[in-house]
């Protein structure tokens, strides 16, 4: 029943690629028509590429990378407007003991939020491309997505209308198992309108798959591609609150995509992997591999985000250890 | 010794990151100087004229190693002979199996010094020695080791019977894994062994035989003898060798079944290969990519079962190769010691030389070169990974193994093509097929005249799993149960069997 001519709200990728008459039948025999994914050899390549050693200076570079790409996250029924500001107090200035320790991309909060963390960020608010640090909050009933569309895009309006940068949407993860493809591209396409702002700028939107739920690297391919049919400026992991969260192969998976749509339509998409990146270990295994996969000119905040909270203090442990040669202790790097 | 200093000309050229030079250390290894032949449980002078071992990454002295002349096959025979007569064929399985395990921890134990030596002699990347190599010997000591109180389930009936001293000639491309296949299942047969490592890669070998001494194995069941051919010839020609297991070249191995026609030699032979990858349009696309890149590179392409042919469906060639080519430029050529390594160096001139000459005639008979961007140390024995687009059957590059980093890619229409393409060669050790479709799948690989297929992956190995070839590719099985059968006889008929353990492989 969803198989028939029904049309779909077309966006503006999609039309390029599959016509503007768009049907859920086109969406679906495009996604059904993507090449499979192997797990056995997705998760070796994974494996081989998190074999790389990072040493000296390469891994003092790769560390201060990895701080400008975290989406530093507070996001608990528990967040409070304190809770917030020590937050962004730890954005801007992540090592007091080093003043030339980069600042994270963004701050990523609830949407409650969002007014609290542009005050406490005061004149470093902005896109950190200039040295700012932006403003995420994740909406559309995030984490479950169980809400009407209705009360997605208001929960979408509203954050952006408090200012924020970056919207992290979830994806109606039960549409998409149940094949409503059509259904679950509508909605990132509504989404995507309510990111606009009155002055004709727009949040940039982030689509997360939660592919914890998705469950198989096929469809976890499949909602990459709709996810960025449908207007995705980055496709984002996991919630962090569904397990397992972001993994190296899924990451992986996911810049493939985000390089054959670079390689068909030379357009640039971001990438998010967000929970369970906790080591910088594990952090610069996720540089190699977007720079092995589609180039070291993704390894910057407007097409690659790590989602964390535990990640940066791990990272300024590292550095502190490069810079004096011994390791110092959690002591020494403030909880936010 | 010069071999043991860090180098700074083979830093990779700084790519993605510019991951800094991440050597591994050589400090694990102690190296002699120089090394005897190893025969009777001691180490003794060859009376051949000595030869040196060089790194092929730098052309560096490793260290001298003797040479066996025939005095010393004759010796390292006799030595083997008394070993099996006295003491291996007598030991009951369990106790031999002790043993292997024994060796198989001692291999686990020293991985590190084992898989430095390997790249330093070899050229190979130490990432491969380390996580591909040095584990695998392990695991087939550990798997063969299970089998020495197992013989009777075999499969060749009740209490089959060792053979008594095995020759063995291995190659240079996997130095330390081919001595496994070889020693591991021999010795859990009940067999002795003499066994010859290649001329340019022994030093593996050399520290086997430490290890056989750490273990404390009988005097003379493992004995390794060092030389050129002429080496490998006396010990498949010695009387009283009673098994010749044999993994090189077609042409060496066409000698070897020459010299023990018509002797009671019993022989296994793994020879050359010309394997085809075959990549179906419906095949995981990214992971095919790998696979190709995984059947004709690793090793530097130094391997029998090289996915060699990359036969694609025509209808996906172009973006298989746009693909292919892409990848490629991410490769790490350079220091094999260093961890980020991924292409290391060719063993030696003369195997660089023919790689060169084949590619030349390949673009000689009108097939397309591309070489990845690589830059080639300035010392040692390189060769950038290229691929050949526009290949057909006839071309001489589709049809000699190369041995090398060189992949020929040809097309085709549909699976029956694709078999008939696959199996026109005078090889047949190894294909892949490619497909997401199951059911193809398994159409396609019982058509296919190789005696290892891989589906939807290349160059896996596993102790439980036989490998070995069809046609030119030799006979015989390495390998799981098969493997044990070219290291034992069956029972013979019941009034024949005598009351003596001698000779038997299993109690």
């Amino acid at each position: 029943m969803h198989t028939g001519e029904n049309a779909i709200v077309p966006a503006a990728r999609a039309a390029a690629l599959l016509g503007d008459e768009l049907t859920d039948r086109a969406l679906r025999s495009h996604l059904e028509g993507l090449p499979r994914v192997d797990a056995v050899g997705l998760e070796q390549r994974a494996a081989g590429l998190a074999t790389r050693s990072i040493k000296n200076s390469s891994k003092r570079r790769a560390l201060d990378t990895v701080i400008s790409l975290i989406d530093l996250t507070t996001l608990e029924g528990a967040d409070t407007p304190g809770k917030v500001r020590s937050l962004v107090a730890k954005a801007r200035t992540p090592d007091a003991s080093d003043l030339s320790t980069p600042r994270v991309a963004a701050v990523c909060v609830y949407g409650d939020m969002v007014a609290t963390a542009i005050d406490a960020l005061g004149a470093l608010h902005g896109d950190p491309d200039d040295g700012r640090i932006s403003v995420a909050a994740v909406a559309t009933a995030f984490p479950s997505g169980r809400a009407s569309l209705a009360v997605k895009l208001a929960d979408t309006a509203e954050a952006v209308a408090a200012g924020a940068d970056e919207i992290d949407m979830v994806i109606d993860r039960g549409a998409f198992l149940a094949g409503r493809y059509g259904q679950v591209f509508e909605q990132i396409v509504a989404v995507k309108d309510a990111c606009a702002r009155p002055d004709g700028s727009a949040a940039s939107l982030k689509v997360i798959l939660e592919t914890g739920e998705l469950a198989t690297y096929d469809n976890v391919r499949r909602a990459s591609w709709l996810a960025i049919l449908a207007g995705a400026d980055f496709i984002k992991t996991s919630t962090g609150k569904v397990s397992p969260a972001a993994t190296l192969p899924v990451t992986l998976l996911m810049l493939e995509v985000v390089r054959d749509w670079h390689r068909l339509m030379g357009e640039r998409i971001g990438v998010k992997p967000a929970g369970g990146i906790r080591t910088s270990k594990d952090a610069i295994r996720y540089l190699v591999t977007v720079a092995e996969t589609v180039g070291e000119e993704w390894l910057q905040p407007h097409l690659f985000r790590f989602g964390a909270s535990s990640l940066l203090n791990d990272v300024l442990l590292q550095r502190q250890k490069l810079a004096s040669g011994g390791y110092s202790g959690p002591d020494y790097v403030t909880i936010d | 010794m010069s071999a043991t200093a860090p180098r700074k000309d083979l830093a990779p050229p700084s790519a993605f990151l510019g991951y800094d030079p991440a050597p591994e250390s050589r400090d694990v290894l102690r190296l002699r100087d120089s090394y005897g032949l190893f025969i009777d449980g001691e180490f003794v002078d060859g009376h051949g004229t000595p030869f040196t071992t060089i790194s092929p990454a730098s052309e560096e002295r490793i260290a001298q190693i003797a040479s066996a002349d025939e005095r010393d096959v004759d010796l390292a025979v006799a030595a083997a002979r008394r070993a099996y007569e006295r003491v291996w064929s007598k030991m009951s399985g369990g106790d031999r199996g002790k043993y292997l395990f024994r060796i198989a921890r001692l291999i686990q134990e020293r991985a590190r010094e084992l898989a430095v030596a390997e790249s330093l002699d070899n050229g190979k990347p130490i990432k491969e020695s380390r996580d591909v190599d040095v584990p695998l010997v392990a695991a087939w000591f550990f798997y063969y080791a299970g089998w020495a109180d197992k013989l009777d389930y075999a499969g060749l009936g009740a209490s089959p019977r060792s053979l008594g001293v095995a020759g063995q000639v291995i190659p240079w491309n996997f130095p330390l894994l081919m001595l496994a296949w070889k020693v591991a299942p021999a010795l859990a047969a009940g067999n002795t062994v003499v066994l010859k490592p290649a001329e340019t890669t022994p030093l593996t070998a050399l520290l086997f035989a430490e290890i056989v001494q750490q273990a404390g194995l009988p005097a003379g069941v493992v004995n390794i003898i060092t030389g050129a051919g002429a080496t490998g010839a006396a010990l498949v020609r010695h009387e009283d060798v009673d098994k010749i297991a044999f993994t090189g070249s077609t042409a060496v191995g066409r000698d070897i079944a020459r010299a023990v026609a018509g002797t009671r030699k019993r022989v296994t032979l793994e020879l050359g290969g010309k394997a085809a990858n075959i990549v179906f349009d419906d095949a995981p696309i990214d992971q095919a990519i790998e696979g190709i890149v995984n059947g004709i590179f690793f090793n530097q392409g130094h391997v029998c079962c090289a996915g060699s042919r990359l036969l694609v469906q025509e209808s996906v060639h172009d973006e298989v190769v746009e693909r292919l080519k892409s990848r490629l430029t991410t490769l790490r050529l350079g220091d094999p010691l260093d961890k980020n390594t991924d292409i290391g160096a060719i063993n030696s001139s003369e195997q660089l030389e023919r790689i060169r000459r084949l590619s030349e005639i390949g673009e000689q008979e009108g097939a397309q070169r591309w070489s990845a961007p690589c830059e080639l140390p300035a010392q040692g024995f390189w060769f950038a990974p290229t691929i050949f687009m526009g290949v057909t059957t006839s071309s001489t590059i589709a049809r000699e193994e190369i041995f090398g980093p060189v992949l020929s890619v040809l097309t085709f229409r549909t699976p029956a093509e694709a078999i008939a393409k696959a199996n026109n060669t005078p090889y047949g050790l190894s294909a892949g097929v490619w497909s997401d479709k199951g059911s193809k799948i398994l159409a396609v690989a019982d058509k296919l005249r190789a005696g290892v297929i891989w589906a939807n992956t290349f160059n896996r190995f596993d102790p439980a799993s036989p490998f070995g070839g069809y046609k030119e590719s030799g006979y015989g099985r390495e390998g799981g149960r098969h493997g044990l059968a070219a290291y034992l006889r069956g029972p013979e008929p019941i009034a024949a069997l005598g009351r003596g353990k001698q000779g038997r492989g299993a109690k």
